[in-house]
């Protein structure tokens, strides 16, 4: 057999392609329950950890339902039924329009403290970034932030998903005396404002999409939110 | 009857023409053997240096990054030497290609199900297997022209050359950036300047160029005492 012709390249490599693809495509849907399962562990995983609770993946499945009691889907501010808050996938909602987003929040509680965990989602400089930042009661101070990123340039931009730039968050304030959302300022430097950060040297396209995830993010939700914990005080409802 | 017998003898005396190898002969061996060192993939050829260097910041990294080369090299190589007499030559670098890549792509799957941290710690560097030199030169300078069980011993030996410099590295690279090995501390706490101590972590050895001061190190140490490897 003359393996050089031209007919018998193309049965080989034709051969070839649908042996392979055959062969990947199974592998791909018999590891996809495992895959799916080691994300959805670690959202939960990072919502913890933006209530400063660390745990391991493992441990966080465990965790979360003794923490997070509640969670919303929110459209235009207003309550959307029907939909459940933790499988809205945050990549597809960032490209609508702020106030027609399906806007997920978790309420958690811990040590008979409420907290909102919001998650974000902006643009890095390679790719896309997210978190998740936690607000105290008066909506105003920063609990907590996690972030992550696809592709930052490690050393530089991937600092954000670091301790030393995350913690910097706690206690600074998205509003202004006015209730007014300002977000946080991620500065270059003399970040000593009640809303202003630390950026990162040598990240300044990730610092500035942290900056602009957390106020684009946000506005999503505050108006609810200032609604809902007029609800619970006048109704007296333990929070 | 006697046809019969004759025919058999004829079979062995076929059988007989080409001795057969015994698995581990002194040439089998070799091609275990030199990978190690006198032919080093990287220390010697100085291939896969890129990886080498983006993932010996820790150890546990270094080493499923060394189990997947092992399983891909020798997979691949085995491969492509059982379908060596069916390649078409004009393809023949894409037929490597695609197998490595499948491979690959594979062991990037089994990793998200079963290592998930690890498979985000090693990120992109797991699907960059697929350009690695080592596994491509291997298909194309062995696997092509030798059985299978060779190309396997071929594909075993350079991935363990391969693996051992970047646990080595790797080694030196945690034990004094981050003082611990296998994410294991292994320097007192008290030892630390934070603690009233004298000693404090070499932040530098967590960035590639003292991976590639390493790798330099490793490459003066063996050719000095592995003379073979000095050029004239």
């Amino acid at each position: 057999m003359d393996v050089n012709k031209n007919s018998y390249t193309f049965i080989f490599s034709t051969i070839m392609v649908v042996v392979v693809a055959a062969i990947l495509s199974f592998a791909a849907t018999t590891l996809k329950p495992a895959q799916d399962k080691n994300v959805e562990q670690e959202k939960m995983q990072n919502i913890l950890s933006s209530i400063e609770i660390e745990a391991t993946r493992a441990e966080a499945e465990e965790l979360y339902p003794d923490y997070v009691k509640e969670a919303f889907v929110l459209t235009d501010n207003k309550l959307q039924e029907g939909q459940e808050a933790f499988t809205v996938d945050m990549a597809k909602e960032v490209r609508k329009p702020v106030l027609e987003r399906s806007a997920p929040v978790y309420i958690a509680s811990k040590d008979g403290k409420t907290y909102f965990v919001i998650p974000l989602r902006g643009q890095g400089l390679w790719g896309p970034i997210w978190g998740y930042i936690s607000l105290e009661q008066d909506l105003t101070t920063i609990y907590g932030a996690v972030f992550d990123h696809k592709a930052e340039t490690p050393g530089l931009g991937a600092e954000i998903s670091t301790p030393i730039f995350e913690t910097q968050f706690k206690g600074k304030q998205i509003l202004d005396a006015n209730g007014e959302l300002i977000g946080i300022d991620v500065r270059k430097g003399d970040a000593d404002d009640n809303n202003e950060v630390d950026g990162i040297s040598g990240g300044t396209i990730t610092s500035d999409g942290v900056e602009a995830m957390i106020a684009d993010n946000l506005q999503a939700y505050i108006p609810f939110l200032k609604e809902y914990l007029k609800s619970q005080t006048t109704s007296g409802s333990e929070l | 009857m006697a046809e019969v017998l004759e025919k058999e003898q004829d079979k062995e005396q076929l059988i007989d023409r080409k001795p057969k190898e015994p698995l581990f002969s002194k040439k089998n061996r070799k091609l275990l053997r030199d990978p190690m060192n006198d032919d080093n993939p990287i220390t010697v050829q100085v291939l896969g240096i890129c990886s080498a260097l983006a993932i010996t910041v820790k150890l546990y990294p270094a080493l499923v990054m060394s189990i997947s080369v092992v399983f891909v090299m020798a997979a691949g190589n085995v491969i492509i030497s059982l379908l060596r007499d069916l390649v078409p030559n004009r393809i023949r670098i894409i037929v490597q290609l695609v197998v490595v890549a499948a491979l690959v792509v594979l062991v990037d799957q089994v990793l998200k199900a079963f290592a998930y941290d690890v498979s985000k710690e090693l990120s992109v560097f797991v699907g960059l297997i697929i350009t690695n030199c080592i596994i491509m030169g291997r298909l194309e300078a062995f696997a092509l022209g030798n059985t299978p069980w060779r190309s396997f011993l071929d594909g075993i030996g350079n991935a363990f050359g391969y693996a051992w410099i970047l646990m080595a590295v790797a080694f030196f690279r945690e034990l004094l950036g981050s003082g611990t090995l296998f994410g294991m501390q292994v320097i007192p706490d008290s030892w630390y300047i934070a603690n009233g101590g004298f000693y404090s972590n070499n932040g530098f050895m967590l960035l590639p160029p003292m991976a590639l001061i390493t790798v330099g190190i490793i490459i003066w140490v063996q050719r000095a005492r592995n003379t073979k490897l000095i050029e004239e």
